[in-house]
């Protein structure tokens, strides 16, 4: 039988999508302060960017390791094209500013991804970084485009306010970026039900087999490392839309991590995944940043630790109790999490007060002393009370972490048993 | 003539100290597959634990003393890390390691601060061992040269004529036949990485003192590695051995060289201003572009050789 691919329209998906825009339209309404319009704008950009990457990661198999590039030379065309527009030497709608991003970043896409898309796999990972280590070097050759140190600024507000809006206040800005946010999400997401998107799949899982069905994986994978760049530079333009700044960095190969580190985080096995992780990241990376110097350090932590127990992303840890959910079992699960999670909180507390205090004694001490305080108690570092407490807690907490985790396991044990039940009856 | 040769001695005694890394990584590639992105990492680490022995104890113990605790962290890595996450694939392994650099960046941040430390040659080489024309050539540069030589001959001993050297050679190839034999191929593994670190952490003791020890060294040095190794061949020892000395050539003579386009087009006869189209271009002089050289090296070297200098296979 055919192949019948599942209707693009129909009644469950048109529910998710409409909530979606409706989240995407109604969030600003709740949270109105600026600190956190400027955060969901950040993360709606975030969101298309890590969509992008996982097209390449999650859907063809492709780790790459530049793909910033892109974001960032969308970037710079784009804040060009809006300085030229603000000059008067060029007309476009700064609506449509992206489109021009976009275009910039498949551009690029075809020339690099036609040298790059030969490979794959270890190879493919090492050209992609390659090239962004060629394009960051080259950024400080080339001043007059790229802006040197300073970067190129601009001035969103151009041309004549059509029905009122001048993208000058950071709402009109937010909406930009949900509207086209929500379109590049429809988009991406229709790119996985076409033929392209599942040969895609396929290049991932078993390139040999691919090229038997009569596909050539080298194209495949040129397709679509063309159409994340389109993406990406969306991505780009929006971002030099919200900052009105665009610098070196933002084609560097830390931006370019920082994407590979949203879509895993996220789980790149799943569509919605990267959008968690876009939004968890970009909320971590604000809101952390606020609180300790160190930020980095225990965000690299959480990194590795998913890695190394969730390898599937928070989405995949999510679909995990889809089964239990279904046989009304997850409430079996729930008392066992909590002192999982109580436990972990312990470990947490442990690991943060060695970390803090080795901060303190290391780097602070020249400027603010050995005296510290920490979840509201006040110590001095130099003495030796602190550091055997917070290996203690330490300890006690990997032990009783290491306890929670056989009661989870023989909770699932119990539901389990359920589950399959249910299936052979 | 002066500047060619001690230019060429400098990229002599800096391609050597490349390789001394970049044969970790190929060896650590081409029996795993797995590329370690923390490899430049274990030289940051290598300089810093350097420094820190050599102000409590001296350089001299540092030299064996960095290595080896380099080397116990290697092999951690491998037997609680890498082996844990093997099941899920090589991406997931790359990104490992990719992690695990992330934060050796992040605690060297912590513990040495963000300033570069001041990790000294030591005074017993701080001469300068002769003088090509009017340049004194320092001895420390020697000794580097030296070191790395030596270390070459060593691995190039322990690889073809010791015992574990050929179980490791088998284990390039053949695991599967070692393993039936009765080796333990997996402790094979984590002694391969452990020594590939312990090379890092010794070209991080060598180099550390003799350029810059600061928490970037790890992200600069590393990405000219990986260019090492694609351009020499994945995997092949001699290929990177070569591709060390070019690479290394290329970024120290470049630095050198102060003529851009512009100088042609006046040898030329060609009239050029700052209106001309694409002046930005032609403007760039040869030691502006150094730092893109070996990149542009890298991407040429695939699009006409995909297998690299020497290498025998593609990924």
């Amino acid at each position: 039988m055919a192949y019948q691919p599942p209707p693009l329209i129909h009644r469950k998906r048109l529910l998710t999508w409409g909530l979606t825009a409706a989240v995407l339209i109604v969030m600003p309404l709740i949270f109105k302060q600026s600190f956190a319009l400027s955060m969901m704008s950040q993360m709606g950009i975030a969101i298309i960017f890590a969509l992008s990457y996982n097209m390449l990661l999650g859907q063809t198999g492709m780790l790459s390791f530049g793909h910033a590039v892109y974001f960032g030379l969308g970037a710079f065309f784009s804040v060009h094209a809006l300085n030229a527009v603000g000059a008067g030497n060029f007309h476009w709608p700064v609506t449509l500013l992206p489109l021009i991003g976009g275009v910039a970043g498949l551009f690029f896409g075809v020339i690099f991804g036609y040298v790059t898309t030969k490979h794959s796999g270890t190879p493919f990972a090492m050209i992609s970084l390659g090239i962004a280590e060629m394009v960051a070097a080259c950024s400080l050759m080339f001043p007059t485009f790229f802006g040197g140190e300073g970067g190129i600024s601009t001035d969103r507000v151009v041309g004549n306010a059509v029905m009122g809006i001048t993208f000058g206040p950071s709402i009109q800005v937010y909406y930009l970026i949900a509207g086209w946010c929500f379109v590049c999400m429809v988009a991406m997401y229709a790119l996985t039900q076409t033929p392209l998107g599942r040969m895609a799949n396929a290049v991932r899982d078993n390139a040999e087999r691919a090229r038997f069905v009569g596909y050539n994986p080298t194209h495949v994978r040129y397709m679509m490392l063309m159409l994340s760049s389109f993406f990406a530079g969306i991505a780009g333009a929006l971002a030099a839309i919200n900052y009105e700044l665009v610098t070196a960095e933002n084609v560097g190969v830390v931006a370019s991590g920082n994407v590979l580190l949203m879509s895993f985080i996220g789980g790149i096995g799943h569509f919605f995944g990267p959008i968690i992780g876009a939004m968890l990241v970009t909320f971590i990376q604000s809101a952390l940043s606020n609180y300790t110097l160190a930020w980095l350090l225990y965000f690299g932590l959480f990194f590795l630790v998913m890695i190394l127990f969730a390898p599937g992303g928070i989405a995949s840890l999510i679909t995990l109790h889809k089964p239990a959910w279904e046989v009304a079992q997850v409430r079996k699960l729930v008392p066992s999490y909590i002192v999982a999670g109580l436990a972990g909180a312990v470990l947490l507390v442990g690991v943060i007060s060695l970390i803090e205090m080795i901060y303190q004694v290391e780097t602070k001490a020249e400027q603010s002393g050995t005296e510290m305080s920490l979840f509201g108690i006040g110590f001095d570092a130099a003495t030796v009370m602190p550091w055997v407490v917070s290996v203690c807690i330490l300890f006690v907490g990997a032990l009783l972490l290491w306890m929670a985790s056989r009661y989870v396991r023989s909770s699932w044990t119990q539901v389990a048993a359920v589950i399959n039940a249910r299936r052979s009856a | 003539m002066e500047f060619f040769l001690v230019t060429l001695l400098n990229s002599l005694s800096y391609g050597l100290l490349l390789f001394m890394l970049s044969s970790g990584l190929t060896l650590i590639f081409s029996m795993m597959g797995v590329l370690n992105f923390a490899h430049a990492s274990f030289y940051m680490l290598g300089a810093y634990f350097a420094f820190q022995t050599s102000q409590a104890i001296g350089f001299w113990p540092a030299l064996v003393v960095a290595p080896i605790a380099v080397a116990a962290l290697g092999a951690i890595t491998e037997r609680y890390g890498l082996r844990t996450v093997h099941k899920y694939g090589h991406v997931a392994e790359l990104l490992f390691t990719f992690g695990l650099a992330y934060i050796i960046e992040e605690i060297v941040h912590l513990i040495w601060g963000r300033a570069p430390v001041e990790y000294k040659i030591p005074a017993v080489l701080d001469f300068s061992a002769f003088s090509i024309f009017s340049t004194q050539y320092p001895a420390y540069r020697v000794f580097m040269m030296l070191v790395s030589v030596g270390m070459l001959i060593a691995l190039y001993f322990a690889l073809t004529r010791t015992r574990i050297g050929l179980i490791i050679q088998a284990s390039l190839t053949h695991p599967d036949m070692v393993e039936s034999l009765g080796h333990n191929v997996p402790r094979v593994f984590m002694t391969v990485f452990a020594g590939g670190a312990a090379l890092a952490g010794l070209a991080g003791v060598i180099g550390g003192n003799a350029f810059v020890t600061e928490p970037g060294m790890a992200a600069s040095v590393g990405t000219i590695v990986f260019v090492v190794v694609v351009f020499g061949g994945m995997g092949s020892l001699a290929g990177a051995f070569v591709a060390s000395l070019v690479i290394g050539a290329v970024q120290t003579f470049s630095v050198g060289f102060d003529y851009s386009l512009l100088n042609l087009f006046a040898l030329l006869g060609i009239e050029t201003s700052a209106d001309s189209a694409w002046y930005d271009l032609w403007k760039v002089t040869i030691s502006q572009a150094g730092p893109v050289l070996p990149y542009i090296l890298m991407v040429l070297m695939l699009i006409f050789r995909p297998k690299g200098l020497m290498g025998t296979r593609e990924g």
